[in-house]
């Protein structure tokens, strides 16, 4: 068997496939997506396309002229002055100046402010300085300008928040104590994230973003959902983006439901049925990377992941391509080769609204 | 930050170098759906979907209409400036915009 075509692996290394290799990972990878989440497989006309896209001998690839969608954005703006652990690349640029860069250097289809900590807990406190610098930057963009951040339930458990640590709780067989101190902390969470989304939207805010919802399973996912329903009840004309945190709602409490739909191992297609429920406008879907997996195979479960949850919903739903999602590798600076086969493919096969 | 220019250069509408941003305003708005959204945009513009991302129409378009241009004409609308103009060519509700004219007693 020849090795001639290079690709990586989800941590980013780079190796050489075979032809026959890189369909065997994408069979298995779409395979297994399909039997995690009881929906279609690719067929094998899309399988083959996938492969066209994976085996391209160009070092960059990218969607034809007209195919193009909407990448939003978390943060992004972010990485022109952060540190390398969120990717950034620390040029010594105000948020105004990054936001700014990233809509006219870089030609975004939306910017974002958000707190450094990217946490909502850590704005309620300094509310009165986000908003005045929303306001300010508001002023002088034009593509539309988000306020991000993600709702992280874990911030709300001992030492670090006024709940008991559930995480703590449960490996004692607290399992009761565990679950209600999740539904306590979810509640807290709620209303968070209602105070920092009202307090910004009476700046004018154009946009807010729900990211990574559900990192600390389905209370935290409960939490960002019932928030998502007060914000539009209070502010209808607020336009949400919620995003996803993994390709299932991890069941730390187990039985938390919202609208009678039990959210604990929901995947991607039902995650935007929720999501859409609550009145959000668009629904992001993340799809864990597997870092000992090939690309073709972890790029080749999320198209089959991506392409469910866009058929199953009446919203734009985006996919999340940072660093260990949706296929691209997990490392700092995930390669342009890798990054650019995630792009298309879900665009192409995924039906992605958007990234 | 090499990632997000990627996905820039890989799939990305343009933002306002071309209609990035109109589209973009449709999905958050009207929750419109990407081919819709196009749609939309396209009829508003009297342009076809493939000149959407095409820079040497849409940047005429953008000057004529006053929705900003991505390089920096003197003198010309950028930031809420544009932005006003950009909820009246797209019938659409901008918050930043509404704001603004509020506290202009418009």
């Amino acid at each position: 068997m020849s090795n001639e075509i290079t690709t990586r692996m989800g941590d980013g290394e780079r190796v050489l496939f075979s032809a026959e290799e890189i369909r065997e990972d994408i069979r298995v990878g779409t395979a297994q997506a399909a039997e995690r989440a009881g929906i279609p497989a690719l067929s094998a006309e899309e399988q083959e396309k996938l492969f066209d896209i994976i085996a391209d001998p160009s070092r960059i690839v990218s969607v034809q002229p007209g195919e193009e969608v909407i990448v939003s954005d978390d943060g992004c703006s972010m990485s022109f002055y952060g540190g390398q652990d969120g990717g950034g690349v620390g040029a010594p640029l105000s948020r105004m100046q990054a936001v700014l860069t990233y809509e006219r250097a870089c030609g975004a289809d939306t910017t974002s402010l958000g707190h450094s900590d990217y946490s909502f807990k850590p704005v309620k406190p300094i509310i009165n300085f986000e908003a005045n610098d929303y306001y300010n930057t508001s002023m002088v963009t034009t593509a539309p300008f988000f306020y991000g951040a993600q709702p992280n339930l874990g911030l709300y458990f001992q030492p670090d928040g006024p709940c008991p640590n559930a995480a703590e709780l449960m490996p004692m067989g607290k399992i009761d104590a565990a679950r209600q101190a999740q539904e306590e902390a979810a509640g807290h969470l709620t209303r968070d994230l209602v105070f920092v989304g009202s307090r910004l939207a009476d700046v004018g805010l154009e946009g807010l973003n729900l990211d990574t919802s559900g990192s600390a399973g389905d209370a935290d996912f409960l939490a960002a959902l019932n928030a998502v329903a007060r914000l539009k009840e209070k502010v209808p004309d607020l336009p949400i983006l919620m995003g996803a945190s993994g390709e299932f709602i991890i069941g730390m409490h187990g039985e938390v439901e919202y609208d009678g739909q039990r959210l604990a191992g929901l995947y991607p297609q039902d995650q935007v049925k929720v999501i859409e429920t609550a009145g959000a406008d668009i629904a992001g879907v993340a799809i864990n990377t597997t870092t000992t997996e090939s690309l073709p195979w972890n790029l080749s479960r999320s198209v089959t992941f991506m392409k469910a949850a866009s058929e199953a919903s009446n919203i734009p739903v985006h996919a999340n391509v940072g660093m260990g999602v949706c296929g691209i590798p997990m490392m700092e600076q995930p390669p342009i080769d890798s990054v650019t086969r995630v792009s298309k493919a879900l665009v192409q096969i995924g039906k992605a609204d958007g990234l | 930050m090499g990632m997000e220019i990627a996905h820039i250069m890989a799939s990305c509408m343009g933002g306002i170098r071309t209609s990035g941003d109109l589209v973009a305003w449709m999905q958050m708005t009207r929750r419109m759906r990407i081919h819709e959204a196009k749609a939309y945009v396209a009829e508003k513009l009297g342009v076809g979907i493939i000149d959407l991302t095409d820079e040497e129409i849409m940047r005429d378009i953008r000057k004529d209409l006053g929705i900003g241009t991505v390089t920096s004409i003197a003198g010309s609308p950028k930031g809420i400036r544009a932005k006003i103009k950009v909820a009246e060519l797209l019938d659409i509700n901008i918050r930043s915009v509404a704001l603004f004219k509020s506290q202009m007693g418009f």
